[in-house]
């Protein structure tokens, strides 16, 4: 029974690593890791608000980051500078009145993610929806990537680079929210981030800076769940570090073969 | 008369409440080459900029039935570790393998390109890279911002010998923005000098008199001067 539960947690993992890892490949790209780092961070107070209203947490978690989702496609869009400290300030902001206002017995699990509680249905549900985005985001790859060598380039094939940017965001919205219950609020922008920058390393061509990014997502949840089940951690800790041990490796290679 | 490509009216830009471009009118009809012409701040960029929908204006930009567009952008800078390859990037614009192909070669390259990473290329080569992609799926309007460093093709061929041949194989419009008046003389078929607003405007023999030249060269000076005293 608990082998089963296991086999089934990590299939879970696996796909949301994957579709976490694919869109961490844009933002990395987009030269908004930090920005996607901290952005994880403003669905604890919404989680809060949640458990406080008796809703689904998750959908508390939802709301709160497709609002933050529009503060960072507003400031995208209109700042030409863009306002990485503002950005950082309001995002850990959010983090600290989470803190406060989440009970406590859940404070633990909202931050670091607790996977023991994820049910089959909701495991399901997080496998299609990783699907889903995963499909959506490589439709609008070409378009995000374009917009990132240029957006002057883009407007000549007119491409609305607004649009483009502002579907992004929602999709990484929804993996973050399917990501939380792994890897918790405090840590989950590492599994949007690190397999992405880790697949920097050591890819020269866009295909392979895709696949590599999917499959270190994929890699590091799978790693990470299996280690917190088998030592009895908390699942987000295991996970990041599983994917910071692939940042290392890929680093090291880099290093070792450049010169 | 043919309809025109693209026919501007009035058009006037400003930019965080400046006024960038004033009142500008042309048109340009198909197989036209239009030189755009004016001192460093003029609002040449700007302009192509509007054209393609980047600024808010105010004016009429009218375009022709479904015109489709190449641009080849001024400046281009792409990081040296981007993960790209140049086919990779000529694959955003078009799926053909054969057409991106055949403009890499007419550009002086030999396909192994393809395989190169598009950071690690030369700024000379990236330019070609870039005309290369503005050409592919033969756009109607090439809008051409020059580099103050003229790029040489394989063999010393200029970048204008070329766009003069593909004029004359495709019947292609072209709207250059240009800083050798040589280049003017010899490709354009109409000249427009802009400062803001419009300084001159029709064919290069007519439009480009002394007096105007004069004009606009010290306006440069000057422009030259204020930047100085900042």
């Amino acid at each position: 029974m608990i082998e089963t539960n296991l086999l089934f947690l990590l299939l879970v993992g696996i796909f949301v690593g994957g579709a976490a890892g694919f869109l961490g490949s844009f933002m990395v790209l987009k030269r908004m890791a930090l920005v996607g780092d901290a952005f994880t961070h403003v669905a604890l107070p919404g989680l809060a608000i949640g458990l406080m209203l008796n809703i689904d947490p998750m959908l508390g978690a939802f709301a709160a980051l497709v609002l933050a989702a529009l503060g960072i496609w507003y400031l995208e869009e209109t700042s030409r500078i863009y306002p990485e400290a503002l950005v950082g300030i309001f995002f850990t902001g959010a983090l600290a009145v989470g803190i406060l206002i989440t009970p406590e017995p859940e404070l633990l699990e909202a931050l670091f993610g607790d996977i023991q509680s994820i049910t089959a249905v909701e495991g399901l549900v997080a496998i299609a929806a990783s699907i889903l985005i995963t499909l959506v985001a490589y439709l609008i790859s070409r378009k995000v990537i374009l917009g990132v060598i240029s957006e002057e380039l883009a407007r000549s094939l007119k491409i609305s680079n607004k649009a483009v940017n502002l579907l992004y965001l929602l999709l990484v919205t929804g993996v973050v929210t399917l990501g939380i219950r792994f890897v918790g609020t405090l840590l989950m922008g590492a599994l949007v981030i690190v397999p992405a920058a880790a697949a920097r390393n050591i890819s020269r061509s866009l295909v392979s800076y895709y696949l590599f990014s999917a499959l270190f997502g994929v890699a590091s949840a799978a790693l990470g769940v299996y280690l917190s089940s088998l030592y009895a951690i908390p699942s987000g800790p295991a996970v990041v570090l599983a994917s910071l041990g692939f940042f290392g490796g890929t680093f090291l290679l880099k290093k070792t073969f450049k010169a | 008369m043919a309809t025109p490509l693209l026919k501007v009216e009035n058009l006037s830009v400003d930019l965080e409440k400046n006024r960038i471009l004033d009142n500008i009118s042309f048109e340009v009809n198909p197989g036209e080459t239009l030189a755009l012409i004016g001192p460093n701040g003029a609002g040449k960029s700007v302009l192509f900029r509007t054209l393609l929908g980047m600024h808010p204006y105010q004016g009429k930009i009218k375009w022709g039935p479904n015109v489709r567009i190449g641009y080849v952008p001024q400046r281009f800078s792409v990081e040296p570790d981007l993960p790209i390859t140049v086919g990779e990037f000529l694959n955003l614009r078009s799926g053909k393998r054969r057409g991106i192909i055949a403009e890499i070669e007419a550009l002086g390259f030999t396909k192994e390109i393809l395989q190169d990473r598009l950071g690690v290329l030369s700024g000379g080569q990236q330019q070609r890279v870039l005309i290369a992609w503005a050409l592919l799926d033969h756009p109607d309007l090439l809008l051409f911002d020059e580099p103050t460093a003229g790029v040489d093709i394989a063999g010393g061929e200029t970048v204008y010998s070329l766009l003069h041949k593909l004029q004359q194989e495709r019947n292609m419009t072209t709207i250059i923005i240009s800083h050798e008046l040589q280049v003017v003389f010899q490709h354009a078929t109409k000249v427009l000098c802009i400062n803001q607003s419009t300084v001159c405007y029709g064919p290069p023999k007519t439009a480009l008199t002394g007096e105007i030249l004069s004009k606009l060269f010290r306006v440069e000076m000057e422009h030259h001067k204020e930047h100085h005293r900042d």
